[in-house]
């Protein structure tokens, strides 16, 4: 098990579970792992909900819907359904759940819903799901049925061919503290590494979010699916080195997102009366209000402070405001983010509107793995070997690093739901593949396949290390970002992404030339960084490439030059294949299967408002 | 997509003085490193500068820092550190409000109670291994539905919530006197296991199922290295960033392994 978010973990469970025993590599300690940051909770069906009218096959049609329709369908189908137990299962390893006066679990509004089906544990719902799921790791652990590797890095996967073909027999990870490169045998390889919010230099992600794993696995030959689709969440703080999430539950519990009517306002957002502030979302979509989907709300901010210039102080922010919910109310369902604000901005939200901007967040892309649905297409097959396997036999793809359940777009309190669910659901397909399908186990392979693969990793860290150019990796990394964000998020254009092609080949060469400020063979972060970077390189052409072959617009892709959807040509997932070659991506589509809810108009009812214009009508670089 | 800054930028730099060490067993030295600052920065930011542009005051190349980063909010507990001799952690810790002049000076340190790995970066290793003595887990029958979870009350809801939050950070133990630097993993069992894994033990406790396992907690909070090794200095309550209530944890645990103490004297069980 490659990664210890929460897919890696509930992976890992529900493989030792089943008699197997599980070495997990983490690059960092697994409690420390991204899946800690999420904050707002996850979604399931339940009670309350259900006799409002609301069922699994109502969250099952949202996250189409939310998606537009580009995700295939079966898988989601049974993930919904898995919902509700699995919160059940989480009740039960102790996760503190908010509870209401009756000692019932508390439910949440999220974007995407009309209906109450979010389940949170005040604002730290994904630290309180992490620690749940490391305890039980650790329970194990202590049995002896878990190996944790932590600080230990995923370089590559080790690949055997037989007359059967390929297939992946293992890995090669390097010990990040005493630089140790070791290849380790295995039946089964998952990767469960998250996203690669890194790659736009600030995002909301950790620092460990560069997808570099994905990115060394579609190098080995993996698949990587939809790279296009990044998600920009619509509000968060910007800060010096990161982005901070203001989560969507601070909209779900009440929160309203407004600017002033009049340009460049130069007032305290307290005194400036109910008449004059423009709350957009609201006028907008009179239905959702400011619960729209994020991508939907994303487009509105941009569109309010970079086209319309309304933004707070003419600049490039909007007041989300929490300041009429009351001080107890917050403190008790959104006490970590509101703390977040306090500690990085110097402001209370219970007194003051908090200013936030789009900051890039999640990535619905990922590597290309398969299914099997059952005949009626309602769900997978329990148990089925190749559940969220790639396209290389024994290499599974876990959580946000696989590109399934969220199309084009993510339902917010989604994402904690597919990671959990890939490791319970999908891990029993590990478990039988290993069981049943391997037939020569990895002990009874030749020493020299890893030992090549262990050389073949040490000779690329020897030429990082034996360079005497004189760029900086660090350089590199941000120039990178800013291109990234300027060119692939709200906003594409074929144009824009062209030129962002070209910058990021200069910086490809420039990569070639780079020099490390720091040679030695301890602890060398320096070296894990800029290895990390041509990988962040690679993946990137990736993202940029899908962007520019996908011409419509479509969930979080929208593209000025072609503003619609277009299902004739487009209901198709891009893949991008690596070709050793050209050392370029190659890009195929592929059918999506939507056998269950044919495609619709995505409006979310939609209205003109006050001071409407139209969408964005051109890239604008900021 | 980062709005811009509207207010002319302050421009100033404030001076790194930073305890440097190669690897462990290393002699360590002090190394400084003036960082231009903008209003907003926090250690962590400036640490990335100084690993962009290693060069010490003195005009020296040298090498980025080494330390352990991962949320970047104050969630993760990675980045702990010792700042101007104080230990929280480093993501959330503002330049403004640290060294608010131009030339202010900054000094950090690792933590003092684990091993260092190099520079900033501490090996806390024994941390989570005292997770293990506590058993500080929820004994499940496994993962297979079998309905909700234990009822809860909003109000016993709120005390598990917050002892949940604890993020595993250290700072409790690097601010107590009775918490000593153990290298060595076989002493681990006997040296006092710390606040926060007492905390834990209450946590675990206080579940309808973890309760289960109380009696195996509390035997491990008896003897060398449990709760009555704790001086009750209070200084770790002081220092956690969470706001964990530690004292009332060690107070309720105290009481606890008392009664647990009796009872197992008199059924020797
Ligand atoms: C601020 C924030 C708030 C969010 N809030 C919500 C929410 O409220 N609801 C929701 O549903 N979703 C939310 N999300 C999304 C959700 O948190 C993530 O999608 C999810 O946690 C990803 O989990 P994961 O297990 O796939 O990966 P991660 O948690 O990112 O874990 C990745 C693991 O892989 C390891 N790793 C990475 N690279 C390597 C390597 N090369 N070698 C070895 N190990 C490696 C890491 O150490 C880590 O253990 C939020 C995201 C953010 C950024
Ligand atoms: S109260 Fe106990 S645990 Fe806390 S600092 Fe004092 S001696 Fe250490
Ligand atoms: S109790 Fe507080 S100080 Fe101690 S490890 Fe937990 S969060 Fe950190
Ligand atoms: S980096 Fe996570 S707490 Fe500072």
């Amino acid at each position: 098990m490659v990664g210890g978010g929460l897919a890696g973990l509930a992976g890992t469970i529900r493989i030792a579970e089943a008699g197997l025993s599980v070495d997990l590599f983490s690059m960092v300690p697994v409690k420390r792992s991204h899946s800690v940051c999420a904050q707002g909770g996850i979604n399931a069906a339940n009670d309350i909900a259900r006799q409002q009218g609301y069922s699994e096959y109502e969250h099952f049609d949202e996250t189409i819907y939310g998606g537009d329709f580009l995700q295939h369908q079966p898988p989601v189908y049974e993930m919904v359904h898995w919902a509700p137990k699995i919160i059940d299962l989480l009740d039960r390893m102790g996760v503190p759940f908010n509870r209401t006066a009756e000692s019932q679990r508390d439910l949440r509004l999220f974007g995407g819903s009309l209906y109450k089906r979010t389940h949170f544990a005040g604002a730290t719902t994904g630290q309180q799901l992490l620690y749940a799921l490391d305890e039980q790791v650790r329970r194990w652990e202590a049995q002896g049925k878990v190996n944790k590797y932590e600080y230990w890095e995923f370089l590559w996967p080790v690949l055997e061919t037989d007359d059967t073909g390929r297939r992946c027999v293992g890995i090669v990870a390097q010990d990040v503290r005493t630089m140790q490169i070791r290849a380790f045998r295995a039946e089964a390889v998952v990767i469960a590494t998250g996203g690669c919010g890194m790659i736009f230099g600030k995002s909301t992600n950790s620092v460990m979010c560069t997808g570099a794993a994905a990115s060394r696995c579609y190098q080995a030959g993996a698949w990587y699916a939809n790279g296009e689709f990044i998600q920009v969440h619509p509000t968060a703080i910007p800060g010096a080195d990161k982005l901070r999430l203001m989560s969507e539950s601070a909209r779900g519990e009440g929160g309203r997102v407004w600017v002033p009517r009049t340009k460049a306002d130069r007032r305290d957002p307290r005194d400036i009366p109910e008449n004059q502030r423009f709350y957009f979302l609201e006028e907008k979509y009179p239905k959702y209000g400011n619960i729209v989907p994020r991508d939907i709300a994303t487009r509105e901010i941009f569109d309010i402070c970079v086209n319309q210039g309304l933004g707070v102080g003419g600049g490039n922010m909007v007041y989300l405001d929490l300041t009429h919910l009351g001080r107890e109310y917050l403190e008790l369902k959104l006490g970590g983010i509101i703390e977040i604000y306090r500690k990085f901005v110097g402001e209370d939200p219970a007194l003051v509107p908090m200013k936030i901007f789009p900051g890039v967040h999640y990535s619905m892309g990922g590597l290309w793995t398969q299914y099997t649905a059952k005949d009626d297409l309602r769900g997978m097959a329990m148990g089925a070997a190749n559940s969220m396997m790639t396209n290389i036999p024994g290499l599974y793809a876990f959580g946000e690093v696989n590109y399934q359940y969220h199309g084009a777009n993510r339902l917010g309190a989604n994402a904690l739901l597919s990671c959990i669910f890939d490791g319970l659901f999908c891990g029993a397909g590990v478990a039988n593949y290993v069981l049943e399908v391997v037939t020569t186990t990895s002990a009874r392979l030749d020493q020299s396949i890893y030992d090549a693969a262990a050389r073949q990793q040490q000779e690329i860290i020897d030429r990082l290390i034996n360079a005497r150019g004189t760029e900086s990796p660090y350089q590199i990394g941000r120039e990178l970002g800013e291109e990234m964000t300027a060119a692939s998020t709200v906003v594409k254009s074929e144009q824009r992404l062209l030129q962002a092609i070209e910058v990021l080949q200069l910086l490809q060469g420039r990569y070639q030339s780079i020099g490390l400020s720091d040679t030695g063979m301890w602890t060398n972060q320096n070296l894990s960084y800029a290895r990390a970077l041509g990988d962040m390189l690679k993946l990137a052409e990736v993202i940029l490439q899908g962007g520019i072959d996908r011409k419509e617009s479509r969930g979080a892709h929208y593209r000025t030059d072609f503003p619609d959807r277009d299902d004739a040509n487009f209901l198709k997932t891009t893949v991008a294949k690596y070709d050793r070659d050209t050392d370029r991506p190659d890009i195929f589509l592929e059918p999506v299967e939507t056998g269950l809810v044919p495609p619709r108009a995505r409006t979310y009812g939609k209205v003109a408002a006050s001071t409407d214009t139209t969408r964005p009508t051109e890239t604008v670089s900021v | 997509m980062v709005p811009p800054t509207t207010e002319a930028l302050q421009a100033r730099s404030v001076r790194f003085r930073i305890k440097r060490q190669d690897g462990p067993g290393r002699p360590w030295r002090w190394e400084s490193f003036d960082v231009p600052v903008e209003p907003g920065a926090n250690v962590i930011s400036c640490l990335q500068w100084i690993a962009a542009n290693p060069r010490t005051v003195d005009g020296r190349d040298s090498s980025p820092v080494a330390y352990d980063a991962g949320c970047l909010e104050e969630v993760c507990g990675a980045c702990t550190m010792l700042i101007n001799g104080q230990v929280r952690q480093s993501c959330s810790c503002l330049i403004d409000q640290y060294a608010p002049k131009d030339g202010d000076v900054m000094r950090l340190e690792p933590m003092s109670k684990f091993p260092v790995v190099r520079d900033l970066m501490v090996d806390r290793q024994r941390l989570f291994h005292a997770l293990t003595r506590t058993k500080a887990w929820v004994p499940i029958d496994g993962t297979y539905h079998l309905g909700p979870g234990p009822q809860d009350t909003p109000q016993r809801q709120q005390v598990r919530y917050k002892l949940s939050e604890c993020m595993s950070c250290g700072c409790c133990l690097e601010a107590c006197p009775q918490y000593k630097l153990e290298e060595h993993e076989s002493r681990w069992d006997k040296a006092f296991i710390g606040a926060h894994a007492i905390s834990q033990a209450r946590l675990f406790n206080e579940h309808g199922t973890g309760n289960v396992l109380a009696s195996d907690r509390l035997d491990a909070m008896i003897g060398p290295g449990g709760v009555s090794d704790c001086g009750n200095a209070q200084n770790c309550v002081k220092v956690c960033p969470k706001d964990i209530p530690l004292t009332e944890s060690i107070a309720a645990i105290g009481r606890a392994v008392t009664i647990h103490s009796i009872r197992k004297f008199f059924t020797g069980k």
